[in-house]
């Protein structure tokens, strides 16, 4: 899907995690300042105390551990988010984190577990305390958005201040408010189906931050639009999370996605956690096939002594990292050569491999390879010229070498 | 072909209908099923002819203006729009619940909700008497507590009517709120919507055309209704002798005026039901 560069990608989308914080997007302030709250007045009696609850810093953010079981599958995910930090959950579909998603909103009950956001707990089976969905300071970006049809895009965002007890006319001008800023103001009295693609999810964000939540989950919030669209609401929507004070975690199966607007991911599988990071930390040193193969790398296991990795009975690959124990070796497709005979160059690693499928991307080919005895499999990344050099098709039999200098080992 | 379809059409069961109307694929009608289907139309269609080929045209203004007439008719329509609006109040909650919850013996409760559909309004006309009537096991009290009688009052048409008519509402309204996405209520949830809330503003106009279907089918039966009306209420005119009572009772021994009295009531529903339907297929453009 991405393969192309993360690395830059994510370099980005750290640097605007921390970046302009002016509070620009959120709408109003009850409940922004919870923390601050105990210790307001209470300065002059308790003099030097240390005051409860005034620490701010400890508490502040989500701590949550999910527990989520289902007979057939369990979910068991801890997650921790700082405020004004975006977290995405990158997964293959059915890895649960829509289920996380879910149980962080509340619509999902824990079977185990807590749930605390900026100290409170909102939920925690042992101790029986369940907040109500609609009584957590959350909100949420769903999928296919689930904007009302039958209000217009004002009275969507409005619907959460008049939940919260704000009056019509009140409610309508913080909606006006929020949709002037993301510059939906001509579309204000529109209603959901006259929407495109973009401005919906934008009409979707502002109704979910009309309510000032404290937590905002997005689930795979680009993945209803088509390619054209989806660049520019990306870049948008990075910008306003990147404004937004609060705890942002986002759900996609996208990677470019995830390290575009996340600052943190946490990748997930069959219900667990599998790796962690940030996106650069994850893009160098995938842990799992799946993580590889988002961020098109070759990724082995196996057991290093010095500057070899044993990763088959009879297989080893020579890495330019010395190592002792288990490890990852990992090589993007682009460093593998294929040659018709035994390679007799300096590469140390090679390996006999059958070809059982290609896809031509642009100028270049993936071509996907089946190790032959005891070979690995392996994707490469070869010029159209060089393909038809080589006349290389399905089923042919070649011989795939790496440089050690390409490959990265590191500690499993 | 067209009118059949046509017929086929009006019969509004909800939104179903609407999704899955029949679209002709071109090329000869097979023989066995266009003929029951021709000999079908003319079943349905020949009874309401002869209403209009044998109707009393001449003496028909002389008909339609007596107060008798008049009666019937505005007590026919009060009753029958008091018992939608009873159904209304009633169902849509009971169809809620039907939906959008679990509780143990829900399906039971379903097929108890159900039964005054299959059940002859005669019937149930009885059980209303047993329930509801001066000696009834609810109605006792009602009596004696708050003096209230219903059986042989216009209130008591409207209860009847209202017995019989509920189950359709009902039936039809659950459907709708079946197919609803009940995901925009966890989204209305999520911006702090309570549940009540929830169904207020986001479920129930996006169930409209649902629950409009099953009102006027409510409606119509309510309008229709004779045999519980007659049980429970008995037929006093002015008081608890709707149309069809008087239809039945003018057949007796002024046949003309009976026929004239079934024009109106044939007239009454079929304005209603092409008016409304013009509304939905307005609407039905979401």
């Amino acid at each position: 899907m991405s393969g192309g560069d993360p690395g830059t990608e994510a370099g980005t989308g750290t640097g605007a995690g921390t970046g302009a914080r002016d509070g620009g997007v959120s709408g109003t302030e009850a409940g922004a300042d919870a923390g601050a709250g105990p210790d307001t007045g209470a300065g002059p009696d308790t003099g030097a105390g240390p005051d409860t609850g005034a620490g701010p810093g400890a508490d502040l953010g989500l701590d949550a551990h999910l527990v989520v079981d289902r007979g057939d599958f369990r979910l068991d995910v801890r997650l921790s988010v700082a405020p004004g930090e975006v977290l995405a959950l990158l997964g293959p579909n059915g890895a649960g984190k829509t289920t996380s998603l879910r149980a962080l909103a509340g619509l999902t009950g824990l079977t185990q577990g807590h749930l605390r956001l900026d100290g409170q707990v909102l939920e925690q089976p042992e101790r029986r305390v369940r907040i109500a969905p609609e009584r957590r300071p959350v909100g949420v970006i769903f999928q296919d958005y689930l904007l009302f049809p039958h209000l217009s895009a004002l009275d969507n965002v409005a619907f959460g201040p008049r939940c919260h007890g704000a009056g019509r006319s009140e409610a309508r001008a913080l909606a006006a408010d929020l949709l002037d800023r993301m510059g939906l103001a001509a579309h204000a009295h529109a209603k959901p189906r006259r929407l495109s693609g973009g401005q919906a999810q934008r009409v979707a964000l502002a109704r979910a931050l009309a309510t000032a939540p404290r937590l905002l989950l997005l689930d795979e919030p680009l993945a209803a639009l088509d390619a054209g669209a989806r660049l520019d609401v990306r870049a948008e929507l990075r910008r306003h999370l990147a404004a937004f004070e609060a705890v942002a975690v986002l759900v996609t199966h996208d990677p470019l996605d995830a390290m575009v607007l996340a600052d943190r991911l946490v990748v997930v599988e069959n219900g667990t956690v599998v790796q962690q990071g940030t996106p650069v930390e994850i893009a160098r040193h995938p842990r799992t096939d799946y993580i590889a193969r988002l961020v098109g790398l070759n990724l082995y296991r196996g057991e290093a002594e010095g500057h070899q990795v044993r990763v088959g009975p009879e297989f080893v690959l020579t890495g330019s990292e010395e190592l002792a124990g288990p490890a990852f070796v990992a090589f993007p497709p682009s460093a593998v050569t294929l040659h018709r005979d035994r390679p007799e160059s300096s590469a140390r690693n090679a390996w006999r491999a059958r070809i059982t499928g290609m896809e031509s991307h642009g100028a270049q080919f993936r071509i996907a390879l089946a190790g032959a005895e005891d070979g690995l499999p392996l994707a490469a990344d070869l010029t159209a010229p060089a393909v038809a050099e080589l006349d290389l098709r399905e089923g042919t039999e070649v011989w795939a070498s790496v440089k050690a200098a390409q490959t990265h080992a590191y500690p499993a | 072909m067209i009118p059949a379809l046509k017929n086929a059409d009006v019969e509004p069961p909800g939104p179903r209908a609407r999704a899955r109307r029949p679209r002709g694929r071109g090329g000869a009608v097979p023989l066995p099923l266009l003929l029951p289907a021709v000999v079908g139309l003319a079943f349905l269609l020949v009874p309401l002819l002869a209403l209009l080929i044998r109707a009393p045209w001449r003496g028909m203004p002389d008909l339609l203006t007596s107060s008798a007439v008049w009666q019937a008719l505005r007590l026919s329509l009060e009753t029958a729009t008091s018992a939608t609006a009873v159904a209304l109040v009633l169902g849509v909650p009971l169809a809620w619940l039907l939906a959008r919850t679990r509780f143990p013996g829900r399906r039971i409760v379903r097929a108890l909700v159900t039964l005054p559909l299959v059940l002859p309004p005669v019937v149930g006309g009885v059980a209303l008497l047993l329930a509801l009537g001066r000696n009834g096991v609810v109605g006792k009290w009602l009596d004696s507590w708050f003096g209230i009688t219903l059986p042989f009052t216009t209130a008591g048409v409207v209860v009847a009517e209202a017995f019989v008519a509920m189950p359709f509402l009902v039936i039809s309204v659950e459907g709708t709120l079946r197919a609803a996405d009940s995901r925009y209520e966890e989204a209305a949830a999520t911006l702090g919507a309570s549940r009540f809330t929830a169904f207020r503003r986001v479920t129930l106009p996006m169930i409209a055309p649902g629950v409009a279907a099953g009102a006027v089918l409510a409606w119509a039966r309510a309008l229709g209704e004779f045999g519980a009306t007659i049980t429970f209420a008995g037929s006093f005119p002015g008081r608890t002798q709707t149309m069809p009572l008087s239809v039945y009772l003018a057949l007796q021994d002024d046949p003309d005026a009976a026929v004239a009295l079934s024009l109106v009531l044939l007239a009454v529903s079929i304005t209603v039901l092409a008016g409304l339907r013009d509304r939905w297929t307005g609407a039905g453009a979401v």
